[in-house]
């Protein structure tokens, strides 16, 4: 397929190094500030970005990311604002984007247009969290010929079976949940992950990034030793919180997911 | 629906199947319909309802004369032993009005399982009898506070616990809505209204009946009567929505009537949405009606022209409740009442004399504190 995403795991593999990939969701607090943010998480060591569409009924989601969106459309956010602000995003930044949504906005505005608006205006992937891959064929279809990448999921409950279809679906990387739950930032991760993510990785030499959950550094560093990348989202929406209408949140969050990412820096 | 639960989804739907197919699970199922719920229920001439308005023949099937007092608890008490059989030792169950919620905790007692129920804040004030129901059964109800704190949103956070307690819990749905075979499964249980309506209509009138109506919000009433007369190419089909304060207003719950196509809790069907594919608030007087979406098998019954569906306002659904408790002495629940609502509407339209059968869905005992201030 040959898009950002894919060019960034060969170069990480190159550099024997590990995907950082922070998650925000898009308009929170405010659009302006997501382009900013995004552009101070490539510089703090993102290395894909991810950019949540708010949705009124994230299923998925826990309380905090669902606090995030909720916000985000109380002051009437739109698709195409979200477009525009990668657009804008893509004027000063190569850094691969994934947009993550839930599958309603995306049938209701029409998987064809979606995905041409999309590669449009420089995403890079797609995640869908409640539309498995038996019944994204033809956004599968459209995504391939556009060159964006289809990410599905694998979770601690995925038979070996169906592992087997998700990670020959999915293109640019499988995301791997590590819980049976919903987004949020947990103390600690469960026992048994790492060792199911490599059987994951068993199957496939497509990247498998983990996500869910992680808080720390020491849960960055812990993933990094199996996982080909880390993803990190409500840990970072609870440090922007902090500091939320501060002139400084973005440098204060920029800092923080420094902290995150720098674990897998040596290697 | 998450991956997380694909594996459970999978399993339920297998589990469901050889369920269908086992004359033992049926069996218990019609014990616990009969000896415990109260079936067969009656299918009641309502003469001086029908008396009133002229052109219609109106018989009741009484689903409020149900153990509970509404039909929810034939899906319930399925849902249940398909629990057993997999071997779940805890429930969890989403509510609007709260009579699914009482259904559910009324089974959790019944068989000795540990209940949760989710049900929106603004629910849980407008439906307070329902709720003392609930944890009198020994079930805990666990207040939604996000989005609009009404029945969608207990239903996002049912799942959301069944995503991380998939294991050990079983998600009872109370309508023909959610993910496969959840729609499938619920329409099963329900089905029994239908097929006996059919049988008890034949022998009092000989012949079929012209006309068969009811309420629709999630439409589990309607289509456990819809179904056993699918075949009967005669018999014409209306579902009844809910119009809140008018299908103009912005505050009503008719997706069928002016909502589009989306997906919502699994699966693909009529919804309320905004022009950027977020979900609308639903809105109306009668709390069980107030899901924005509706049952996918509605929305292909509408698409085959094998059923109607027409919506009335709270002002009509109000006068509808009055209606039948004046003339034949029964209160229906609100939700019920849009159904009567609408026989005024239906009365007008008939070419000639015309046999009704009502879905009398729930008795209206739960609603008298929101309708005192409208009486």
């Amino acid at each position: 397929m040959d898009n950002r995403i894919d060019k960034k795991f060969q170069q990480l593999k190159r550099e024997k190094r590990k995907a950082f990939i922070p998650f925000i969701t898009a308009g929170y607090p405010s659009l302006k500030a997501t382009e900013k943010l995004v552009l101070a998480l490539e510089q703090n060591g993102a290395d894909i970005v991810e950019i949540g569409i708010p949705f009124s009924d994230p299923l998925a989601d826990g309380p905090t990311i669902q606090d995030a969106s909720f916000q985000s459309l109380k002051k009437g956010i739109t698709l195409n604002q979200i477009f525009d602000c990668v657009l804008k995003v893509r004027k000063t930044s190569n850094i691969p984007i994934a947009l993550m949504t839930y599958y309603n906005p995306v049938f209701h505005f029409g998987e064809k247009k979606f995905i041409t608006k999309a590669k449009q205006c420089g995403v890079d992937g797609l995640i869908i969290p409640d539309l498995p891959p038996e019944e994204a064929l033809p956004l599968r279809k459209y995504a391939k010929r556009q060159k964006i990448a289809t990410i599905f999921f694998l979770s601690p409950t995925t038979t070996m079976e169906r592992m087997k279809k998700i990670v020959k679906a999915s293109t640019g990387f499988i995301y791997f949940v590590s819980i049976a739950g919903v987004t949020g930032a947990r103390k600690t991760l469960p026992q048994a992950l790492l060792s199911k993510v490599k059987k994951a990785k068993n199957m496939t030499s497509k990247p498998v990034c983990v996500g869910f959950g992680v808080s720390t550094s020491n849960h960055v560093k812990e993933i990094a030793r199996v996982a080909d990348g880390v993803i990190v989202g409500s840990a970072i929406i609870k440090e922007m919180k902090k500091s939320l209408h501060s002139k400084n949140m973005v440098n204060k969050v920029g800092r923080f997911v420094r902290t995150l990412s720098c674990g897998l820096k040596i290697k | 629906m998450p991956e997380t639960l694909m594996a459970m989804l999978a399993e339920l739907e297998k589990v469901f199947a050889a369920a269908m197919k086992d004359k033992k699970f049926k069996e218990e199922f019609n014990f616990y319909l009969k000896e415990y719920a109260s079936r067969p229920t009656n299918l009641y001439y309502a003469g001086r309802l029908s008396g009133y308005l002229k052109t219609l023949r109106v018989y009741l099937k009484r689903e409020d004369l149900l153990h509970t007092g509404a039909h929810k608890i034939n899906n319930t008490l399925g849902q249940i032993l398909v629990a057993k059989r997999m071997g779940k030792k805890r429930i969890i169950a989403e509510t609007g009005a709260g009579q699914h919620g009482v259904a559910t905790a009324t089974a959790a007692a019944l068989f000795g399982l540990k209940c949760d129920i989710y049900m929106g804040e603004e629910d849980i004030r407008r439906q307070a009898l329902n709720v003392y129901r609930m944890k009198l059964m020994g079930s805990s109800v666990i207040p939604v506070k996000t989005g609009s704190k009404t029945l969608k949103d207990a239903m996002n956070e049912a799942i959301r616990d069944w995503v991380t307690n998939v294991a050990d819990t079983f998600y009872i749905i109370g309508s023909v809505a959610g993910p496969h075979p959840y729609p499938l499964m619920v329409r099963e249980f329900q089905a029994v209204i239908g097929r006996e309506a059919r049988r008890q209509f034949l022998k009092k009138e000989n012949k079929l009946p012209d006309y068969l109506v009811a309420c629709v919000g999630g439409g589990s009433n309607a289509m456990g009567l819809f179904h056993a007369f699918f075949n009967d190419k005669n018999v014409k089909m209306i579902g009844v929505e809910a119009a809140g304060k008018g299908l103009y207003s912005g505050k009503h719950s008719a997706p069928l009537a002016i909502g589009e196509t989306g997906v919502l809790h699994g699966s693909k069907s009529s919804l309320l949405q905004t022009k950027d594919g977020q979900i609308r608030i639903a809105h109306s007087v009668a709390a069980g009606l107030d899901y924005p979406g509706v049952g996918p098998e509605h929305a292909y019954y509408k698409k085959i022209g094998r059923a109607q569906y027409e919506s009335v306002t709270d002002a009509i659904a109000i006068g509808g409740l009055k209606l039948l408790s004046r003339t034949e002495g029964i209160i229906p629940a609100l939700e019920t009442a849009h159904a009567i609502g609408y026989l005024e509407k239906l009365a007008k339209k008939v070419k000639k004399k015309s046999s009704v059968i009502l879905c009398l869905s729930g008795r209206g005992d739960k609603d008298m504190n929101e309708i005192k201030e409208f009486i």
